[in-house]
């Protein structure tokens, strides 16, 4: 086995919830050991040595959302495209979203996805698979078959299934197979035809606009819903302050639910559409200020565990309209870390926390070895200067769709190297 | 008199100033219009195309008339019927007509931020004539000139806008226009018709119509929309017009000189008693279409103004 030590690193070790230097010894795909500095104990040899600059490293980020959009949209985003932005991103393993055309609800379709992915990505990709057939909201899949081809979780990612009695089988059915159920908390009634957040901006702009109360109606009838089959359960995004005290409820009750955010709610808030910038559109639609900050909190104190790049590509033309029609979504799997990273300069969260959010926990709700910076677990790792300015050119971006609203952002925090399965799959020029 | 716009888009980019100045001008072209000498040459040798992707019938007339009462070449194109139904987008359509080399685009679309979209790919003078619930600023304006004509202000005074503020651009373009003139405002309707954030807009809002109207000196009426009408946001016609359609009765409450004004087309039963609306005493509503072509003949005016001195510097500096 080929050995490769990477010395001279600030070590990310987000279980501990630790920064220390030290050197990471890499045996093959797994990592063999941790070495901090100052132990006394002789280096190991090793066949290669990194020298790591003094810069940070960390679990390689476990990216639960992602929509690569094949079959139907290779045009938008391929699982090579797709693959490449992850390593760039320093984002080691992509979980994607069977939002595509056609969904992906039965394991034939898995299985195509399966072989392109493994042919085509440079990263780990472990597909999720629809929770009803079209994601239609009427009958369930074969979770089953899906499981056993592969699905990691299921979700009708933002369609909301919108029958109780459909749902609460479903959720039972998954329980009995011990799959987890991801959805999209919302209540589909008011939030119909949303474009924005309601509130004195939308209506200045007069745009279509939601409460962000049916956040919290949506939640709180998952939450009744896993009272009653004790489903395994993750809110995809939670976005509203409103909705937090529910998620918190339901967790000191002990159901078996996480939740998630993405980073475009962590980092951007409704005002950034100003201006009618259909970049910024996203689902659900930005929120105030005050809500950007609530989810911070919840994030910072665990109640929140995952962040996503939710990561959606769109071509130009279907963003190039007026606000109300243009598709929602953003590309983010390269921003992600130098996005997250604002919520570290501005002091919010350290960087243990924002990797527990990051790699930990959606590796752990997954059950999954990576996420971990210890012996024994898988060899996905990102090296990152943390404080490295630049400014986003949007053009260079690998995905094949280029709909960031971080164009011409000023950002802080670079991916200098990727390693997934000890293969470095990214190097930074 | 300056005015330092490319486009005119919303009131909101509008100093108080700006709108002093297209008030000012207009208030001459009011005269104007009255006598034999009504037309001018401001807009002669420029093109004038009317792009409008929803139904209107006075607002584009009003256009019309303004640019040929210019001397301005005048085109209205019906968009619901053309290119948009075989699938072209907003931009391709905008792409189209700027080969056109028109100099002034006015432009109606159903939903909000259209007209800005398409302002920013075009490189002639925009017009906005109605983005979907976000602006209507020429209606403002007309607005503005009527009240000041009849008041003989625009500031200090106690205007009350009743009717369905939500889906309303001539209401947002309104509260915009009259605060930034420093006129109290209070909007009255029922609350399924009211923006979200209403609090924050530094207005005073009202449900009770007779206590809103109290000692108010002007008197705005909203159009309902006939889609609205039924069970959505007000339970039927017939209750609107008990608690909130405009009368005589109601209007007492109002200060004994307040105007009533309706940006048209009137729904009379409705949200307007009709003999009130004809009521040349109260009613200043004939009068608000007068100021509508005087307003946007000043507003297509300046921009042409501003057309010319951009093409002058740039022959200066070739």
């Amino acid at each position: 086995m080929t050995q490769t030590l990477i010395t001279n690193a600030i070590l990310i070790d987000p279980e501990a919830g630790t920064e220390a230097r030290g050197s990471v010894l890499l045996d093959g795909a797994s990592i063999a050991a941790i070495l901090p500095d100052g132990n006394g104990g002789p280096a190991p040899k090793a066949a290669r040595v990194i020298d790591g600059g003094g810069k940070h490293l960390a679990p390689g980020i476990v990216d639960i959302g992602v929509k690569v959009c094949e079959p139907g949209e290779r045009h938008k985003e391929s699982y090579r495209s797709a693959g490449l932005a992850a390593a760039a991103g320093g984002v080691t393993t992509i979980v994607t979203r069977p939002d595509t055309l056609p969904a992906i609800d039965s394991p034939e379709v898995l299985e195509f996805a399966r072989r392109r992915a493994n042919e085509a990505a440079p990263v780990n990709v472990l597909p999720m698979a629809a929770l009803t057939k079209g994601r239609l909201g009427r009958e369930m899949t074969e979770i089953g078959f899906l499981m056993d081809a592969g699905a990691v979780a299921f979700t009708d990612c933002d369609h909301v299934v919108q029958d109780t009695k459909v749902f609460a089988r479903a959720l039972t059915y998954a329980r009995a197979l011990g799959a987890l159920v991801i959805a999209h908390p919302q209540e589909p009634g008011l939030s119909a035809g949303a474009a924005a957040t309601s509130g004195k901006f939308a209506s200045l702009y007069g745009l279509p606009a939601v409460s962000p109360m049916a956040e919290r109606m949506g939640l709180d009838r998952d939450i009744a819903l896993l009272e009653m089959t004790g489903a395994r359960y993750h809110a995809d995004q939670i976005t509203t302050a409103r909705a937090l005290p529910a998620l918190e409820r339901a967790k000191r009750n002990g159901l078996d639910i996480t939740a998630g955010t993405s980073i475009h709610h962590l980092t951007l808030n409704e005002l950034d559409v100003s201006g009618y910038r259909t970049f910024f559109k996203v689902k659900p639609p930005l929120r105030s200020e005050e809500d950007r900050h609530a989810v911070i909190a919840a994030l910072r104190d665990g109640l929140i565990d995952t962040i996503s790049s939710m990561h959606t590509p769109q071509d130009e033309e279907s963003k190039r309209l007026p606000f109300e029609e243009a598709a929602s979504g953003a590309v983010a799997l390269e921003t992600l870390l130098p996005a997250a990273l604002r919520l570290y300069h501005s002091g919010d969260l350290d960087l243990p926390t924002l990797f527990r959010a990051l790699s930990l926990n959606p590796a752990r709700r997954l059950g999954l070895p990576s996420g971990r910076l210890a012996a024994g677990a898988p060899a996905d790792l990102v090296l990152f200067d943390a404080n490295k300015p630049f400014v986003l050119d949007r053009a260079t971006l690998r995905s094949k769709s280029k709909n960031t609203p971080f164009d011409g952002a000023r950002m802080q925090g670079r991916v200098l190297a990727t390693w997934v399965a000890g293969a470095n799959v990214y190097e930074a020029e | 008199m300056s005015f330092d716009h490319a486009h005119l888009l919303g009131i909101e980019p509008l100093a108080p100033r700006d709108i002093t100045t297209i008030l000012d001008l207009a208030d001459q072209y009011a005269d104007r219009g009255r006598s034999a000498a009504k037309y001018g040459d401001a807009l002669a040798g420029l093109t004038q195309i009317n792009m409008f992707f929803e139904n209107s019938t006075r607002t584009q007339a009003s256009f019309e008339l303004a640019g040929k009462r210019l001397g301005a070449d005048v085109m209205s194109m019906a968009m619901q019927a053309s290119s948009i139904k075989k699938g072209e987008t907003l931009i391709d359509t905008a792409m189209t007509l700027n080969a056109m080399h028109p100099d002034l685009l006015v432009v109606r679309h159903p939903h909000s931020g259209a007209v800005n979209l398409l302002a920013q790919k075009v490189n002639c003078a925009v017009l906005n004539a109605g983005d979907g619930r976000h602006e209507h600023p020429t209606q403002a304006l007309l607005d503005a000139l009527t009240i000041r004509r009849a008041k003989g202000r625009l500031h200090r005074l106690n205007i009350a806008i009743c009717g369905d503020i939500a889906h309303s651009r001539v209401a947002r373009s309104n509260i915009i226009l009259l605060g930034k003139m420093e006129n109290r405002i209070r909007l009255i309707g029922p609350p399924t018709l009211m923006p979200a954030g209403i609090a924050e807009f530094g207005t005073e809002v009202y449900d009770d119509m007779k206590k809103g109207l109290e000692g108010v000196d002007v008197v705005m009426m909203l159009r309902l929309q006939r889609e609205r009408m039924d069970g959505g946001f007000i339970p039927s016609e017939r209750e609107y017009y008990h608690r909130y359609g405009l009368d005589a009765e109601k209007l007492a409450h109002a200060a004994p000189d307040a105007i009533v004004m309706h940006p048209g087309p009137m729904n009379r039963g409705v949200e307007i008693d009709g003999e009130l609306a004809d009521d040349l005493r109260r009613s200043v509503i004939q009068q608000q279409v007068e100021m509508g072509v005087a307003v946007r003949m000043a507003a297509m005016d300046l921009l042409a103004r501003n057309l010319r001195s951009r093409a002058t510097t740039e022959t200066v500096m070739a």
